[in-house]
């Protein structure tokens, strides 16, 4: 037997996996007190919910050679600007809906989820809602029936009504375009977001 | 279930064991329940307004990955209970609170799916995520169940450290029980709610990344290495030292190859570099396990006590390294996930990953345990009918699973190329995508192999409620003769045990 030879030790290797593993995860917990400050609601990457009340877009980046959103003028959703208890009680509202609809087993939310409908990263910027005036009233008409709304683009393949109330659509739209002002490193790349004014 | 499987002998079995099949069976059930759902949700890409707002594809697809999560969980938990007593030398302790533990366990689980399927979704509001669904991909199981897994997990995690520390420590043991504190912590970290996405996503991966490419990954390798002295006589001193190493490298590339998930979530820049790198270097333990594996198989000229076993922990070995290790590989460095990120290529990673890494070592497991339960007989060469259904459900699993995995890979790659790169990733874009006809053909391939697959389950149950039902001849032994050699007081896995204590 090899147990002569260092190499092959028992030992060494239990001492290896040991050393290995504790140092790895101190790393990991170093960088998750790092991240975790980065990205509470209200730094850069991940802005405060109140962002709700200004106008978003998402443009190529020139110095970051990458996408980036970019955080413009007042817009207030649904006309009305909100405090940012308020904002941060719209929002949790949506996401509340989101997890008890299970949306994530159809769609996917800053990429992780399903594959069977669009990414939603974006969805408060997607083109296919046509211009400011009317958007957030189609997502909401949207959201609240979609089966009468689907668009499919020639798949046959619609959205079930999920029983959403106003309310419920109302904080929805509200996560989606707090959602789409995080900053995703540039993810998706070459998205065109529908033409705003301003 | 002894009507038509003939006779069961479970006076031979140890008490751990008698517990260990009865998480096998269930686990077979949810298994069969996996693929079933699997199938349906897979019709739907193909006939969108099959079963529409009735039993939608969320409903279809969230019981097809919890059913996964849910038997290969308990296939583990089974298999745990099925080599401790041996592993240990003494009777497992607690072994009442653990059939109450299996019971409770089930009967949640039971009424959690029936929750899935006839109420399905609630109003946004916190009652819905603590009595219906969590709506977080994988663990979607109410909050309710989640406490209830957790103290089911506690009493497990009691039983088998006690019948360790009563009994005796040996380097496989410590490796277990060490992993198994750090597997049930981690699912503590998929138990709250937050506004925040990002926040929410971050601790997300914690769960499911340490799970599958840290934990479950080590799990494994103990039970795999348990499995090479069964099945193989492989030496004892051996195995330890290759899992030693295994742990290293697999926690050295694992714990922050979970970075490969912080690229587009809002985490910070640097994790681009640490994920991708640390990522980039998981295949290298997935490659110590399959020369491991070969190696061991070869030197025991493929003579085993246990010819299906020892087929199914070769395929672990392979479908962890393609799965895992290579599929994993093709899309974790972040140049290349920017455009394959949440397309059909996660799924088809996903799949063969899931199957190559964790189904077949669990179906190994349960023909270890059907061979002992007809009274410990002969599965190596010359089985009667010449083996075929276990011969033929190998087979068909096998092609069903890759075949899927091929199906998906090309629907990934051309929805990275029309969705993700030229169209942006919009609603129209994705259904560009979804509307090529390379991509529907993909999605029909997939339902072509995945009944191919779904026969190679029914195949594989019809089998192990028949195998050595008839058989005369006992087990053939193997076992080298220094497989118990390091229970000495003395030896190295003695230390191992002491610090988990
Ligand atoms: C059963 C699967 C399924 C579930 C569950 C589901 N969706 Fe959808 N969703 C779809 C499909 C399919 C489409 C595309 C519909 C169309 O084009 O008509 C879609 C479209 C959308 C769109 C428009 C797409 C875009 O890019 O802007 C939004 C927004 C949306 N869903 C939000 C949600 C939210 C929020 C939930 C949870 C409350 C949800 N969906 C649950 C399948 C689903
Ligand atoms: C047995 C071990 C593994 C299993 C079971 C597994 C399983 C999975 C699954 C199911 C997903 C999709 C998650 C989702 O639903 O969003 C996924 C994603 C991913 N896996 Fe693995 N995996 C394993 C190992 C690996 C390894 C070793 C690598 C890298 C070398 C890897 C790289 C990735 C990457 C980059 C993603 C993200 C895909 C995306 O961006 O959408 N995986 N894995
Ligand atoms: C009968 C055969 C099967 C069929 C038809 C099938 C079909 C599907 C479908 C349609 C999805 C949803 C993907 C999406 O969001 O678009 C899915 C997801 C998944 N399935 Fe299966 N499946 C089958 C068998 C299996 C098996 C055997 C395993 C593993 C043991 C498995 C593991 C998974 C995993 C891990 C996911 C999530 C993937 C991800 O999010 O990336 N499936 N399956
Ligand atoms: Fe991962």
């Amino acid at each position: 037997m090899a147990s002569s030879t260092w190499w092959s030790s028992e030992d060494l290797w239990r001492k290896f996996a040991i050393w290995v593993t504790a140092i790895m995860f101190l790393v990991l917990i170093i960088l998750t007190f790092d991240s975790v400050s980065e990205i509470k609601s209200g730094t850069d990457r991940v802005p405060p919910y109140s962002v709700i009340n200004q106008r978003i877009d998402y443009t190529f980046d020139e110095t970051r050679n990458r996408m980036a959103p970019i955080i413009g003028s007042e817009a207030p959703l649904f006309g009305a600007a909100l405090t940012t208890e308020q904002a941060e009680e719209l929002v949790t509202k949506g996401k509340l809906t989101i997890q008890a609809k299970n949306c994530i087993n159809c769609h996917t939310l800053l990429g992780n989820g399903s594959y069977y409908a669009p990414d939603l990263t974006k969805a408060w910027l997607d083109p296919a809602w046509g211009s400011e005036a009317i958007r957030e009233q189609l997502m909401i008409g949207f959201l609240m029936n979609p089966s009468a709304n689907a668009r499919t683009f020639g798949s046959g393949r619609k959205m079930p009504n999920l029983g959403i109330t106003e309310e419920e659509a109302k904080g929805i739209v509200a996560f989606l375009k707090w959602m789409s002002a995080i900053d995703t490193n540039g993810f998706p790349h070459n998205f065109q977001p529908m033409k705003q004014g301003g | 279930m002894t009507a038509i499987a003939g006779k069961l002998d479970s006076k031979i079995l140890n008490g751990g064991q008698k517990l260990a099949v009865k998480y096998f069976m269930v686990a077979i059930v949810l298994f069969v329940a996996q693929v079933a759902f699997g199938l349906i949700a897979g019709l739907q890409y193909i006939f969108p307004s099959l079963f529409y707002e009735m039993l939608d594809f969320n409903v279809n697809r969230m019981v097809h990955i919890n059913a996964m999560v849910v038997w290969m969980l308990y296939g583990f938990i089974g298999a745990v209970y099925w080599l401790v007593e041996d592993e240990s030398g003494r009777e497992v302790v607690g072994l009442k609170l653990g059939n109450i533990a299996f019971y409770v366990l089930t009967a949640a689980v039971t009424v959690v799916v029936i929750v899935y399927l006839f109420v399905q979704t609630g109003p946004g509001t916190h009652k819905t995520l603590w009595l219906i669904n969590e709506g977080r991909e994988y663990i979607e199981a109410p909050r309710w169940a989640d406490i209830g897994i957790v103290v089911v997990i506690l009493v497990f995690f009691y039983n088998i450290s006690m019948t360790f520390m009563k009994g005796r420590w040996s380097g496989i043991s410590g490796v277990l029980v060490l992993d198994l504190v750090a597997l049930a912590g981690i699912y503590l970290c998929g138990m709250f709610f937050t506004t925040n996405v990002s926040i929410d996503q971050y601790w997300w991966w914690w769960v499911i990344h340490l799970w599958v490419e840290a934990t479950w990954e080590v799990l494994v390798g103990c039970i795999m290495a348990w499995g090479l002295m069964k099945t193989l006589g492989a030496r004892r001193k051996i195995v330890t030292t290759w899992l030693y190493i295994e742990v290293g490298l697999m926690f050295g590339s694992g714990i922050l190859g979970l970075g490969h998930h912080y690229f587009w979530i809002g985490t910070p820049e640097y994790w681009l570099s640490i994920g991708g790198f640390f990522s980039a270097l998981e295949p290298i333990p997935l490659v110590a396990m399959v020369v491991h594996a070969v190696y061991d198989s070869g030197v025991h000229r493929f003579k085993s006590t246990n010819h299906p076993a020892l087929a199914w922990l070769i395929a672990h070995a392979f479908g962890n390294f393609f799965g895992a290790g290579v599929w994993g590989f093709m899309h974790t460095l972040p140049q290349i996930n920017l455009y394959t990120h949440g397309t059909q290529w996660s799924a088809s990673h996903g799949h063969l990953a899931f199957f190559g890494a964790y189904a077949t070592i669990n179906i190994a497991f349960f023909y270890l345990a059907m061979q002992k339960w007809r009274g410990n007989v002969w599965m190596s060469a010359g089985l009667a009918d010449n083996g075929w259904k276990w011969k033929w459900s190998l087979g068909l699993l096998n092609t069903g699973v890759v075949g899927m995995t091929i199906a998906l890979l090309i629907a990934g790659y051309e929805q990275s190329f029309i969705e993700r790169a030229m169209g942006g990733s919009t609603w129209q874009a994705y259904f560009e995508g979804q509307m090529h006809p390379w991509y529907i053909q993909a999605m029909q391939w997939r339902v072509v192999f995945g009944i191919v697959t779904v026969l190679g389950v029914v195949l594989l149950v019809w089998d192990l409620l028949t195998i050595g039902r008839k058989e005369a001849r006992t087990a053939a032994v193997l076992e080298s003769p220094d497989t118990k050699e390091s229970f000495k007081p003395s030896s190295t896995g003695a230390a191992a045990g002491a610090s988990a204590g």
